[in-house]
C-alpha cells in the first residue's frame, strides 16, 4: 500500500536556527502516527509545513502518491488535508457554525444578483456534524467566546471532519479537555482511522498517544531521532528518546527491548512529568505556543 | 432581577445608542426653536454626510483590528483633485457635465491608490496601521497643497452648486411635484412653502452606505472581515487570503474618503487641502459609539450610521440652542468614553452585529 502522506528530507530554518532538520516521515491510510518530542523539538513547525502555514526550505511532500507543493493553507484544505491546531484557531467573535464553515462558507443567490451567506444550510450541517461527535454545544449561534474548552475543541474537530478529510493532523487535541471529553476525542480518532483517514497526533499526554497510535515518530532538536512501533516500545524508552537520555537511531543506539509488563502505574506517572533540568538549556520554540 | 425582565432589559439596553439618539432629538425639540422639523432633520442628515462616509469606510478597517487615519486628509486630497480637474476641463472648453463627471471619476480613481498603499504596508510589510496611515495622512495633505498651490480652488462649473445643494424631490402641495430639478420662477410665497425632500448628497451617501452595509453583514467578504479581526491566525489557517483581504479593506476605506471628498466639493463648491482633517476623529468616534471595538472583530454599518447621527444631532442641536461649539466637544468626549466603558464592563450590552 502507498502512504497517504510522505515527507522527504524536509527542512525549515528561522534565521540561523534549524527548526526542522532533514526529516522523513510516512503515514499510511487508516494509520495513526504519534509525533512526539519536547517543546521546541520541531513538531509544530513540521506539521505547519504540511498544512501550508510555513513553506519548507528544502525537501518534498507527497500526498496520495503524488508530489505536491503546499504554499498556503487553502491548498492543503482543498486536497483534504485538515489540521486541528493546538490553539484551536477559531475566531472567537464569530458563532459556532461560522467557524466550522470559515473560509469555505456556503453561499446562496440573493435576488438572482449576488451571493450571500446561507445561514440556514450552514447551521443545519454544523448541527449534524456536532451530533456525530456527541459533544453538547448549547447553541450553534453562540459565539466561540462563550464556550468551554471542550466545546471549542469539538468545534475545531467538527471543522476538520465535516469536509471529509483524507488526512488529519491533530496538535494537542486533548490538552484542554476534561476526562470524559478526552475519551470521546480518542474514540473519534479510532473511528476516523477505521474509515481510512490517515492521522498524525501530537501530544504531551503519552498515555493518549500510546492508546491510539500504532507508530511513533520521536523528534529532538529539529531532528527525527527515532521511529518505533507502539506495541514494541515502552513509555520509558520513548521518554528517554524525547529528553535525550536514550540515544536515538541517529547515534546508532540499539533500541531497548520492549517490556510491556514493566510499564506499571508508577512508571506511567513518572513518565508524564518532564525533567526540568532540560528546559533551561532549550532554545526558544519558533512555533510559538 | 428576574431572568425574564433581565433579558428584556438587556435587549433594550443593547440599543442604548439608539435610545440616546431619540433622547437627543426629544430634548432639542423641547428646548430648541423649530428643531423638530423636516428641514432640521434633513439638515442633520446632509451635515453628517462627510463624517458618515468616512465612518463607514473606517468601520471595515476597525473591524479588522486596524485604523485608518489617512482618511482625513484624503478628503482634501481627492477634493482638490476633483476641483482641479473640473476647473481645468472647463477652461479647456468641455461641457459642464463632462467636466463634473470627469472630476468626480478622477477623484474616485485616484483615491483608491492611497488605500492600496496603506493596505500593502499593513498586510505585506507588517507596518502597524496607525503608522502606515498616519504617514499617508501627511503625504495626502502635502500632495493636495502641491496640486492646489496652497490656495483653495474656486470658480468651479456653475452646475456644481445646484447638485450639491439640491434635493431629489421638490413638492409644492397641491401645485407641483418635481424630481431632481429645482422649480424656477416661483413667487416668494410659493418658494416659502416649497417642500424639499432628501438632499442629493444624502441620497448618494446612503446608497453606498446601504450597499456596503449589506456586504459587511451578508456576504462572505464581510464574514472574513470579522474573522480577521477576531483571530487573524485562525483566518489565515482557514484558508482566507488575509493579505489580499486587508488590502481590499483599506481600499474600501479610501474609496469612502474619496466619496467624502467629492461630496465636500459639491457642497462647498471649492477644493481645499485641509478639508476633512477635523473629521477623522469624529469618524472613529462614530464607529466606536456604533458598537465597534478598536481591538477588532466587532462593529456594524448600521451601528456606525447611528453613531454618526448621534454626533451630528448633538452638534446641530447645541448650535440650535445657541450654545458655543466647544460644548459639543465636551459632550462628544463624554459619549465616547461612556461607549467604551459600556463595552468594557457589560459586554452583553454591546450592539450585536448580526
Amino acid at each position: 500500500m502507498e502512504p497517504i502522506l510522505e515527507v522527504r528530507n524536509i527542512t525549515k530554518r528561522f534565521g540561523g536556527l534549524v527548526a526542522v532538520d532533514n526529516v522523513d516521515m510516512k503515514v499510511y491510510p487508516g494509520e495513526v502516527v504519534g509525533l512526539l518530542g519536547d517543546n521546541g523539538a520541531g513538531k509544530s513547525t513540521l506539521i505547519k509545513m504540511v498544512s501550508g502555514v510555513y513553506r519548507a526550505d528544502a525537501g518534498k511532500v507527497f500526498f496520495g502518491g503524488k508530489e505536491v507543493k503546499i504554499d498556503n493553507p487553502m491548498q492543503a484544505l482543498r486536497m483534504g488535508l485538515e489540521t486541528i491546531y493546538q490553539d484551536l484557531a477559531l475566531a472567537e467573535n464569530l458563532d459556532v457554525y461560522s467557524n466550522i464553515f470559515l473560509g469555505r462558507e456556503k453561499l446562496k443567490r440573493f435576488l438572482g444578483l449576488v451571493n450571500v451567506l446561507d445561514h440556514g444550510h450552514m447551521l443545519a450541517e454544523s448541527r449534524k456534524v456536532l451530533n456525530r461527535l456527541d459533544i453538547e454545544v448549547p447553541s450553534l449561534r453562540n459565539r466561540i467566546r462563550t464556550l468551554s474548552g471542550g466545546q471549542r475543541q469539538a468545534v475545531a474537530i467538527s471543522r476538520a471532519i465535516y469536509w471529509n478529510a483524507k488526512f488529519i493532523i491533530m496538535d494537542e487535541p486533548t490538552a484542554a479537555l476534561g476526562v470524559a471529553e478526552q475519551k470521546k476525542v480518542l474514540g473519534l480518532v479510532r473511528t476516523l482511522s477505521s474509515q481510512g483517514v490517515g492521522i498524525i497526533i501530537i501530544s504531551h499526554q503519552l498515555l493518549d498517544v500510546f492508546s491510539v497510535a500504532t507508530r511513533l515518530v520521536i523528534m529532538r532538536r529539529g531532528k527525527k531521532v527515532a521511529e518505533r512501533i507502539t506495541a514494541e516500545t515502552s513509555m520509558d524508552e520513548v521518554v528517554g528518546l524525547i529528553v535525550g537520555s536514550v540515544p536515538g537511531d541517529l547515534a546508532n543506539a540499539n533500541g531497548e527491548s520492549p517490556k510491556p509488563s514493566a510499564v506499571g502505574p508508577v512508571m506511567t506517572t513518572s513518565s508524564r512529568s518532564r525533567p526540568h533540568q532540560e528546559t533551561t538549556r532549550r532554545r526558544p520554540s519558533p512555533s510559538g505556543h | 432581577m428576574n431572568p425574564r425582565f433581565r433579558s428584556v432589559f438587556i435587549r433594550v439596553m443593547r440599543r442604548w445608542v439608539l435610545i440616546f439618539l431619540g433622547f437627543e432629538v426629544l430634548a432639542f425639540s423641547l428646548l430648541g426653536t423649530n428643531f423638530f422639523s423636516l428641514d432640521t432633520l434633513q439638515n442633520i442628515l446632509v451635515s453628517s454626510t462627510i463624517v458618515l462616509l468616512l465612518a463607514v469606510g473606517e468601520t471595515f478597517v476597525i473591524i479588522t483590528g486596524g485604523i485608518d487615519l489617512s482618511v482625513g486628509f484624503m478628503v482634501g486630497f481627492t477634493g482638490v483633485v476633483c476641483a482641479k480637474i473640473m476647473v481645468t476641463l472647463q477652461a479647456a472648453g468641455t461641457t459642464q457635465a463632462m467636466a463634473i463627471a470627469a472630476g468626480i471619476a478622477a477623484a474616485l480613481l485616484v483615491g483608491l491608490l492611497p488605500g492600496f498603499i496603506n493596505g500593502f504596508l499593513v498586510a505585506h510589510l507588517k507596518v502597524p496601521p496607525f503608522i502606515a496611515t498616519f504617514g499617508m495622512y501627511g503625504i495626502a495633505y502635502g500632495c493636495a497643497e502641491i496640486i492646489c498651490n496652497n490656495v483653495p480652488i474656486h470658480d468651479l462649473p456653475s452646475a456644481v452648486g445646484p447638485i450639491g445643494h439640491g434635493f431629489l424631490f421638490f413638492w409644492l402641495p397641491g401645485k407641483m411635484f418635481r424630481v431632481f430639478v429645482e422649480p424656477t420662477g416661483l413667487s416668494s410665497v410659493d418658494f416659502q412653502h416649497l417642500i424639499t425632500i432628501i438632499p442629493n448628497l444624502s441620497a448618494l451617501a446612503l446608497v453606498f452606505v446601504l450597499v456596503f452595509g449589506f456586504i459587511l453583514a451578508k456576504t462572505r467578504f464581510g464574514r472574513h472581515t470579522y474573522a480577521i479581526g477576531g483571530n487573524i491566525d485562525a483566518a489565515e489557517r482557514a484558508g482566507i487570503d488575509v493579505k489580499r483581504h486587508l488590502v481590499k479593506v483599506y481600499m474600501i476605506s479610501s474609496f469612502f474618503a474619496s466619496l467624502a471628498g467629492v461630496c465636500y466639493v459639491l457642497r462647498y463648491i471649492t477644493g481645499r487641502a485641509p478639508a476633512g482633517s477635523a473629521q477623522v476623529l469624529d469618524a472613529v468616534v462614530a464607529v466606536v459609539i456604533g458598537g465597534a471595538s478598536l481591538y477588532g472583530g466587532k462593529g456594524s454599518v448600521s451601528g456606525t450610521f447611528v453613531g454618526a447621527m448621534v454626533l451630528t444631532t448633538l452638534v446641530l442641536g447645541l448650535a440650535n440652542l445657541a450654545l458655543p461649539t466647544y460644548y459639543a466637544y465636551i459632550a462628544v468626549g463624554c459619549i465616547l468614553i461612556f461607549a467604551v466603558l459600556i463595552d468594557q464592563f457589560s459586554p452583553e450590552l454591546v450592539h450585536k452585529e448580526d
